[in-house]
């Protein structure tokens, strides 16, 4: 392909693009502005006036805090539970053959390919079946389905990218298999999982069908939106906590983003 | 005197495949010792199998007198310049050459002194601070020297550590390997399936094939003396003779080997000799490769550039010194 640097693009695609980003990002700004409206009942635009008070609002209510902190938790212990398991499954499949090991690597995947509904109809059978009781646990692993996927991607892809025989010249130079794992595949891997981790929180902190299946009374954040547009008073504290969250998420996402960017240099360098 | 390695009846399997097959070695401490055949024929199963990336299916493996079954790499005084270099991309070259007294637990001013000196020995002085990315094919070749030889191992392995260099820099890097062999009196350990670059390095060489060893000996023990068809052929390509054939020239039937280079090509004469037909002639720069028919028999002479040659196609006549045609054990 060629590039014509220095040359402008046509004015009719310049607007096409500049309405395809409006249409992507100006109902996230509406969501933001709704955050100030006086108008608790229902959404209506232009709004009748401007004002802060649901910050405070939003600071004391405590469903809010509750809910927070469930996903908050639900999605740490799914990532670091999907950690540990897709890490582990990655190099598994990756550094030795077996028997089934294709089959292996279709199963772990399947989880996030299926509809979200029918992991969550799965599990709910299951939970019921074997008589464990709805909790923050069933949550957890219920996330944990789909946030091994993440992980389990993202290590396969660098593990193939990285040469085997790096290992074995580590065991060579005197390295047991701990020290091999600190010191050469850990630093080898450790942007693509940090990648795959946040990408992991992400998904199970806004994740809503088959959390329905799988939580007992526990509402999680998503949930609580959700149950919250339904109430017809104090609305717009569902729009101050998606704008806080919006914000919080998106500094990480940014941060990972700078980090892998150098770490793909770094990792790639040797090819 | 302890041989350096040690190889009893050694077998591995995988499966039904017999990549190394009873087969028996000693190397000497100090030698410089390769490992030549053709890829698939073990030799790079040896070398894993002495690193300790293997383990023996059957027989027994010693280094210095010490039994190597069981005993991992980590735990092994030999050390190996991968084939594909596999320097870590995570650290910088010091690192990576100070990496195995990393891992020992040396002190970082003591490890980073040892891997100063390593790189100058390699003639890498100052290149420290360089990711192995910013490396030439051939710098890299020296780094992965270098992180070898800083763990003083006694047995250095080498698994085809030049194949990846160009023609040039092979040449370079074949003396330099040797002299800095010569310099260190580590026993040197080397695979590869270029006959060439074993003739010139190794004070003997190993020639596999399926698994076994055809012969060992001095490059001009295998060069002059090949006891097997395989080995005259693999080794200098020489002409390999039916039974039949050397047996009107000595009188014993057996499958005898005659360099090309022993051959002298001449006009169609009656009375001694061996009649043939020209096929074709190769020019190869200081030499000139004849393709000869004798009577169905395919021969291969080499005759110094500039000698006048015969047309293609034209009867020539065949001459060789009866000292030059090697016999060999095979009879049938």
């Amino acid at each position: 392909m060629r590039s014509d640097r220095g040359q402008s693009a046509p004015p009719g695609l310049k607007i096409a693009a500049a309405g395809g980003l409006l249409f992507l990002h100006l109902p996230i700004l509406l969501i933001f502005v709704y955050a100030f409206t006086t108008e608790e009942k229902s959404f209506v635009w232009p709004p009748p006036g401007l004002t802060t008070q649901w910050f405070a609002v939003t600071w004391n209510r405590p469903d809010v805090w509750e809910a927070l902190s469930l996903s908050v938790r639900v999605a740490a212990i799914s990532t670091a539970v999907a950690m540990v398991l897709g890490t582990l499954c990655a190099a598994a499949v990756s550094r030795t053959r077996f028997f089934g090991r294709e089959t292996i690597s279709l199963l772990v995947i399947l989880p996030i390919a299926l509809p979200g509904i029918i992991t969550g109809i799965a599990l709910r059978s299951a939970f019921s079946l074997a008589e464990i009781p709805f909790s923050f646990w069933t949550i957890v692993l219920g996330h944990a389905t789909f946030c091994v996927v993440v992980v389990y991607n993202n290590a396969v892809a660098r593990f193939r990218r990285t040469s085997g025989s790096m290992i074995e010249a580590s065991m060579d130079l005197g390295a047991d298999g701990f020290q091999t794992f600190r010191h050469v595949v850990l630093p080898n891997i450790a942007t693509a999982l940090l990648a795959g981790g946040m990408l992991a929180f992400a998904l199970s902190f806004d994740e809503v069908i088959v959390t329905t299946f799988t939580a007992g009374q526990q509402q999680t954040l998503p949930i609580w939106m959700l149950e919250e547009l339904i109430r017809p008073r104090q609305r717009p504290v569902t729009n101050v906590v998606a704008m806080v969250v919006v914000l919080v998420t998106l500094l990480p996402i940014l941060a990972a983003y700078y980090l892998t960017r150098d770490g793909d240099q770094i990792a790639g360098s040797g090819k | 005197m302890t041989s350096a390695v040690s190889f009893q009846k050694v077998s591995r399997h995988f499966g039904s495949v017999r990549a190394v097959d009873t087969v028996d070695l000693d190397i000497v401490p100090g030698e410089f010792f390769a490992m030549l055949g053709p890829s698939g024929s073990g030799k790079t199963t040896c070398l894993r199998l002495i690193a300790g990336f293997e383990q023996p299916t059957a027989g027994s493996i010693s280094i210095f007198g010490e039994r190597a079954e069981g005993v991992p790499p980590y735990r092994r005084n030999v050390n190996t310049v991968f084939q594909d270099y596999a320097l870590f991309p995570h650290l910088d070259v010091l690192d990576n050459v100070a990496y195995g007294l990393m891992v020992k637990g040396v002190g970082k001013p003591e490890r980073r002194k040892a891997a100063e000196e390593a790189l100058s020995l390699v003639r890498l002085p100052g290149y420290g601070a360089r990711r192995p990315g910013q490396l030439s094919g051939g710098q890299r070749q020296r780094v992965a020297l270098a992180r070898a030889l800083v763990n003083q191992p006694k047995v250095l392995l080498l698994d085809e550590p030049l194949g990846a260099l160009d023609l040039k820099l092979r040449e370079n890097m074949q003396e330099e390997l040797k002299s800095l062999q010569k310099a260190l009196g580590i026993t040197f350990v080397f695979v590869t399936h270029d006959q060439g670059e074993a003739l010139s390095m190794a004070d003997r060489v190993a020639v596999f094939n399926d698994g076994k060893i055809m012969q060992v000996g001095t490059p001009e023990d295998i060069y002059q003396r090949p006891r097997t068809r395989f080995v005259a052929d693999f080794v200098g390509s020489s002409n390999v003779l039916p039974p039949d054939f050397v047996q009107r020239y000595s009188g014993q039937h057996r499958w005898g080997s005659l360099r090309p280079e022993s051959i002298r090509v001449g006009r169609a004469a009656k009375g001694d000799g061996v009649a043939a037909r020209l096929v074709s002639a190769n020019y190869l720069g200081a030499t000139t490769r004849l393709a000869l028919d004798a009577d169905g028999l395919r021969l291969h002479a080499i005759v110094p550039a500039g000698s006048k040659l015969p047309r293609e196609g034209e009867a020539v006549t065949l001459t060789f010194n009866r000292e030059h045609l090697h016999l060999m054990d095979e009879t049938a």
